[in-house]
């Protein structure tokens, strides 16, 4: 197995003078589920598309398990992917999707394919234009997990899913996960969606990578501080606060710290994933609109 | 065999929750020694979480030597939990006593949690 799944390098795309993304440096190893996260049009699709070859960087390296993104049929048997909304052939039943995914796929595994259909409950002769969202979604992900891929890339995989066609989406996904030993990166715009099936997270807005890692470790540096008003620049040695908010009396921060906070002076808590990548969504917002900070 | 399920809103990590139901499934005889726990697919595929935090689960209950991992069968429970069992009884029968004079002295049923949680919370710190 590749040692890193993932590795980008001052990764920029730019189209005309629009920065999609600038500058990302990810060091992505092997067997997670990666959460990619950021509000929409933060520049997600643009990396997933970078890391599957449907575009080509403005400048700087990425390498997927060890290769150049869509050079030749053997990159491109390794990475399956699913893009934004699912795309199927109304047209086409469903088992002319996996006529066509067998066609085209010299790793395909028919057997895989053929269960996960009676797994659904799917009918091959129904034609994918009369299937549920949740269904079409389910379809599009079975095309990309028979090509058996070592890396499985989806673009907001459930945005446009209810909650049980989530979940379902969900179980599928971590039961393939769990039996091939596949490694996943996920897009979405919710970290509620990410939250129990990712181990790593990176965050993503205004074109940046703004934090990156396993999830178990970022929980395990990032805080809650409260207390007595005081300046960021008197917290603790080794914190440092990614928010802050303070009012008349009293100052509270989020802050990363690779050792455990004891100050007595301050309530330490412990973050949820959520508190954890807000904190950073809104910093970056802080630092652009400063304007903004007190409206949030 | 058990199912897992989690609370996400609980704010406990989800692979210590599942050491926990499988710990209270242990002490209730809910689980007995030799009863096999779910494949880790089995688990994902019902709770959609990532497989990597059941192993993380049952690694940590192996540590503990509450089950035992037989590589291509399965992991299977090691041992019960009951061994206290014996003294579990006269302590509920005090915690109840304890439960009525608390009622009996007004508090209603948030501030005796309260209490309860705030003087288990100091008396751990203490023995700690």
């Amino acid at each position: 197995m590749t040692e890193v799944v993932l590795q980008a390098d001052g990764l920029t795309k730019r189209y005309g003078r629009r920065v999609a993304l600038a500058d990302c440096t990810l060091d992505i190893p092997p067997g997670r589920v990666v959460g990619l996260v950021g509000p929409n049009g933060a520049g997600k699709t643009t990396l997933l598309q970078l890391a599957v070859g449907m575009l080509t960087p403005t400048a700087g390296r990425i390498t997927v398990l060890g290769g150049r993104p869509g050079d030749g049929p053997a990159q491109l048997a390794k990475v399956g992917f699913v893009a934004q909304d699912a795309p199927t052939y109304a047209n086409l039943s469903v088992k002319d999707h996996l006529r066509f995914g067998a066609r085209t796929n010299p790793s395909w595994d028919q057997a895989l394919a053929d269960a996960r259909i009676a797994e659904l409950g799917l009918d091959p002769s129904q034609k994918a234009g009369r299937l549920s969202g949740g269904q079409r979604a389910q379809l599009a992900l079975t095309m990309a997990v028979a090509k058996r891929p070592e890396l499985l890339i989806l673009d907001e995989p459930v945005a446009s899913l209810d909650p049980i066609a989530r979940r379902e989406f969900m179980r599928g996904l971590m039961a393939h996960t769990a039996e091939h030993r596949s490694s996943v990166i996920l897009s979405s715009h919710l970290v509620s969606d990410l939250e129990r099936v990712c181990d790593y997270v990176i965050v993503l807005t205004d074109s940046r990578v703004r934090v990156a890692g396993d999830i178990d470790e970022l929980m395990g540096s990032h805080y809650r501080l409260t207390g007595a008003r005081r300046d960021a620049a008197d917290l603790p040695a080794g914190a440092e606060a990614i928010e802050h908010s303070h009012t008349e009396r009293q100052s509270t921060f989020i802050v990363r710290s690779l050792v455990p906070v004891e100050d007595p002076s301050l309530t330490v808590e412990q973050l949820t994933l959520e508190d954890l990548v807000l904190a950073y969504l809104s910093r970056s917002v802080a630092a652009h609109r400063p304007e903004l900070e007190t409206a949030r | 065999m058990i199912e897992f399920h989690l609370d996400g809103r609980s704010g406990v990590a989800p692979y210590m929750q599942l050491i926990q139901q499988v710990r209270q499934a242990l002490r209730l005889g809910l689980l007995r020694e030799g009863d096999r726990l779910p494949t880790i697919k089995d688990v994902v595929a019902k709770v959609a979480i990532n497989p990597n935090t059941v192993l993380k689960a049952y690694r940590e209950l192996e540590y503990e030597g509450l089950v035992t991992a037989r590589p291509g069968v399965g992991t299977f429970v090691a041992r019960t939990l009951n061994e206290e069992a014996g003294a579990v009884e006269p302590l509920r029968v005090e915690l109840r006593a304890w439960l009525r004079r608390a009622q009996a002295a007004g508090l209603d049923p948030e501030s005796i949690e309260a209490l309860f949680a705030t003087t288990f919370r100091i008396q751990l710190q203490e023995s700690a």
